[in-house]
């Protein structure tokens, strides 16, 4: 058996809010193509950690390595050049403009880099990009709304629109922070639906999440975050069956 | 690679239809004379590049006056020490301009939204204040910046002698005044319309898009916001610079009221009066604005009591008194009143009222966007 490539490796992350400790000696491996969920109740640090990761917060002690490079300390825009990808909570996606607009931003910062003075040319001309985004939207399954505006979009359509948006990028490390949060039983359904059928792109997920059941239908291995601290790691049955898990999370013995 | 998509080729070609045909479908109006309708131009071109700033980035700058008012000067400069040639007047001017802009953007642009606004104010009026201060060397201070009989005109004199008088300027021989000046402007507002055009569909318009719809979407999504706004800081600051400088050619002086707030204020006007982010509506806005202002600011108490002169004596009186608050020296008064009420009604601008009455008499013809491209499905269905 070959070791398996630790793709983003935290490590010895400490984060103090004044006195609060946030985050205590958090060290995680997530592993090459495998979907790795952090659970743990609210305020447990869950939105700090992934906000430490994307570069959003400096830790107070510790960095985030991603195959080799050190993250801490670069903007979030250098991350997403490196092939890092986030889903957020609340969809973050372009309301004023076309959902295929949205889709081919993103797109074009992937092909362009960071900066480029591409003026002379039209957007319309851009067929190579527009293909690829319109193939993305059939594969999220929302070309026919490819013209809609984005804001007037249902909140499921959204966030499926913003996992194309991320996709389209092929990043090799995506970053969902509660994917179903605030979406109705049918929402959450299709949703866990397409991150299935992402899965099958062997690209590394690490996913924040509180829905259970979205949790043991989706991850290899999952990390339990409590008051800061990560009390158990492993698969998903050997994180259902540790007992601090149900003490901390799952109810206890209550 | 200069290929244009069809919509956007027809809609360049009428507008420099319409522009060039300015001095005969505003006689009607009684604005064909080439003194406004220079006006007409130059803010036009002052506008169109103030949208690429804030139409496609949503960064309200209040200070881009300062960019047309250094336009002007760099004009005015080039006329004095170079040549009385439009085109060295130009370059200069955009040159100028440009880098100018580059600095002031370069230190707002690390703010965004209010701070960014005031920052652009602050800066404006600074230059403001130093053109009647320290630079009053660089500005010639309250008197204005003015050709004079002792000017070198380095350039001119290596291949004829000056003449008699004071110059005019000239572009190849051919003196600018009159026609000849506004289809000069003429010439560069359709140029400067191309270009912006273009910006605004391309990529890079695009990326500007996405900067005013989502920042935070546009930083996790790989993109470094800051050269793009600098970049669409310093093309508006161009534009600026060029509309001031072709306000010197048409009338070679300077002064720095033209740098002042209200000035910065009357572009951000034009711009939402016909329609912040696109093309033709602060072309419209500034048409509307310089038109209104030319015949409100001529109006006055003589004018006023011959229109009320209906009413009986008293009645009279009064109506003059209150109406003449709202003209002559007073226009502002109006273009304010007219301005909140376009903001409370017609957020859009004139262009909003022109797609809401085109929706009112075709109510289900879809937009030529949609039909375009379900005619060309690029893969079949899986």
């Amino acid at each position: 058996m070959t070791m398996p490539n630790v793709v983003l490796h935290v490590a010895d992350v400490h984060k103090r809010f004044g006195g609060l400790h946030a985050l205590a000696d958090i060290d995680l491996q997530v592993e090459e193509g495998q979907t790795h969920a952090i659970i743990g109740p609210n305020g447990a640090g869950k939105s700090t950690l992934l906000n430490v990761i994307i570069g959003k917060l400096a830790p107070s002690s510790g960095q985030v390595v991603f195959d080799g490079t050190v993250l801490t300390g670069r903007k979030p825009y250098q991350i997403n050049q490196l092939g890092i990808a986030r889903v957020f909570q609340t969809p973050e996606i372009f309301a004023d403009l076309s959902v295929l607009h949205n889709v081919m931003i993103p797109a074009l910062a992937k092909r362009d880099g960071a900066f480029k003075l591409n003026m002379l040319r039209s957007l319309e001309h851009e067929h190579a990009v527009r293909e690829e985004a319109e193939h993305m939207l059939h594969d999220v399954g929302m070309h026919s709304a490819r013209e809609d505006h984005a804001g007037s979009l249902s909140r499921g359509d959204k966030r499926r629109m913003e996992l194309a948006m991320c996709l389209i990028q092929h990043p090799r490390l995506l970053l969902l922070d509660e994917p179903t949060a605030g979406m109705s039983r049918h929402d959450t359904n299709t949703t866990i639906e397409l991150l299935k059928k992402i899965k099958s792109r062997g690209m590394t997920k690490v996913i924040i999440e509180h829905d259970m059941h979205v949790v043991f239908s989706l991850a290899d291995k999952i990390s339990v975050l409590a008051q800061g601290r990560i009390i158990a790691d492993g698969t998903p049955d050997q994180v259902r069956g540790n007992p601090k898990v149900q003490e901390a999370y799952l109810g206890g013995t209550a | 690679m200069l290929a244009m998509p069809r919509k956007d080729l027809i809609l360049f070609l009428g507008f420099a239809a319409a522009v060039l045909a300015m001095p005969i479908w505003l006689q009607p109006f009684g604005a064909a004379y080439p003194d406004l309708l220079n006006r007409f131009a130059i803010f036009a071109i002052f506008a169109v590049g103030f949208n690429i700033l804030f139409g496609l980035t949503g960064y309200l700058s209040f200070g881009h006056a300062a960019f047309f008012g250094v336009g002007s000067y760099a004009a005015v400069w080039s006329f004095k020490l170079l040549s009385m040639d439009a085109v060295p007047a130009l370059l200069f001017a955009v040159i100028i301009s440009g880098l100018f802009a580059l600095a002031i953007g370069f230190l707002s642009l690390r703010r965004s939204g209010i701070y960014f606004s005031i920052l652009t104010l602050a800066f404006a009026q600074m230059s403001y204040n130093l053109a009647y201060s320290v630079f009053t060397p660089i500005t010639n201070g309250e008197t204005g910046l003015q050709l004079s009989l002792n000017d070198k005109r380095y350039l001119d004199r290596m291949f004829f002698e000056a003449g008699a008088g004071l110059p005019s300027p000239t572009l190849f021989g051919v003196t600018l005044s009159g026609y000849v000046a506004f289809y000069f402007c003429a010439f560069f507002l359709i140029a400067t319309f191309f270009i912006a055009q273009r910006v605004t569909g391309s990529p890079f318009g695009m990326m500007l898009k996405g900067i005013k719809s989502n920042q935070t979407r546009m930083n996790y999504t790989g993109v470094n916001t800051r050269p793009y706004t600098l970049a669409a800081f310093v093309i508006s600051g161009m534009y600026a610079g060029l509309a001031g400088a072709l306000l010197a050619i048409t009338d070679p002086l300077a002064g720095a009221e033209r740098m002042q707030w209200t000035a910065s204020g009357e572009v951000v006007l034009m711009t939402i009066l016909g329609g912040a982010g696109t093309l033709v509506g602060p072309v419209i806005g500034a048409w509307l604005i310089k038109y209104f202002e030319n015949i409100f600011s001529a109006i006055n108490d003589g004018i006023l009591s011959q229109f009320w002169g209906f009413l009986p004596e008293g009645a009279q009186h009064t109506a003059v008194l209150i109406s003449s608050k709202f003209v002559g020296e007073g226009w502002f008064l109006t273009l304010g009143l007219v301005f909140v009420l376009i903001v409370v009604f017609l957020p859009g601008g004139v262009m909003e009222g022109v797609r809401r009455i085109a929706s009112m008499i075709r109510p289900n013809k879809p937009t030529p966007a949609s039909a375009d491209s379900s005619a060309t499905k690029p893969h079949p269905a899986e």
